[in-house]
């Protein structure tokens, strides 16, 4: 299939995760915000985030073990850079209080001011970011 | 443990297995992907509009049925933000958000999504994540 097409699917799936999280249950679907949540929250709110999260690893397992052509290619970044940008995303979407599916997905979906800002705002920084780190530093 | 309180959480697994299923088809968890979604200058690619598109096409359509109900099936009410300022801690953790997420070609989701692949830089990075998530809470308080 063209990835164009696993694409499309792909996302109409996460969508319909952040419908059934809404409909079921009437909470968004943000990954940042649930995961941070499990180390932090009250214990009476912590298990449904531990499952959402445990979810989220299972469910992305099942196309490789359906077929191998669904594992990515290894990441080539070195680990200084990894360290940095993972804690940039830890830190940026704690104080910002949301990531690509919080913001950028059910935010958008709900017309929050807040998460089209937001979105706009990483999507910027990432093209930035890139830009530098290809075509200006060379990595 | 009340028959609706397991509901909820069967629901929470449930949605979390077709959060991880979609990111892992529409290949988000291939961080060399996202960085080539995100390299404009260069040779660009589309897929992850594809992605974003399916994710807020549903999503969209979806939320109109559902908040027009008093409440979700399997709680008393809905636990939406109620925020609309746009504040300092919102713009400066997007644009940090932005730079990470370009550096490794990662964020949040995909990066838990793509755990079981074993690799090195997932497996430092979701780590690394989620101390950064942690630091947040006391970093926000000097804004």
């Amino acid at each position: 299939m063209h990835p164009f097409v696993l694409a499309l699917i792909g996302g109409g799936l996460v969508g319909l995760a952040a419908v059934m999280m809404m409909g079921l249950k009437g909470r968004i679907a943000g990954v940042s915000g649930i995961l941070s949540g499990v180390f932090s929250d009250s214990s009476g709110e912590r298990l449904w985030r531990i499952l959402f999260v445990l979810g989220i690893a299972l469910g992305g397992a099942i196309p490789t073990l359906i077929s191998d052509s669904f594992a990515p290619p290894v990441p080539d970044t070195s680990t200084i850079l990894v360290i940095i940008g993972g804690l940039a995303v830890g830190l940026g979407t704690g104080l910002g209080s949301g990531c690509t599916s919080g913001h950028g997905i059910c935010g958008i979906s709900r017309l929050s001011p807040r998460s089209m800002v937001a979105t706009c705002t990483f999507m910027a920084a990432g093209f930035i970011c890139v830009y530098l780190l290809k075509h200006v530093f060379g990595g | 443990m009340t028959l609706q309180k397991r509901y909820r959480l069967m629901a929470s697994l449930a949605s979390g297995i077709v959060f991880g299923l979609g990111m892992a088809i529409s290949g988000m968890t291939n961080t060399q992907r996202v960085q080539g979604f995100l390299d404009l200058a260069g040779a660009w690619d589309p897929t992850l509009a594809f992605v974003m598109a399916g994710g807020m096409f549903v999503t969209f359509i979806g939320y109109k049925f559902i908040l027009k109900n008093p409440a979700p099936l399997f709680d008393d009410t809905f636990h939406l933000p109620t925020r609309t300022d746009i504040d300092k801690p919102l713009i400066i953790g997007a644009v940090l958000f932005g730079a990470g997420w370009g550096l490794v070609g990662y964020c949040p989701g995909p990066a838990i999504a793509g755990l079981s692949y074993g690799y090195t830089t997932t497996l430092i990075f979701v780590p690394v994540m989620i101390l950064g998530m942690l630091l947040a809470k006391p970093l926000a308080k000097v804004f």
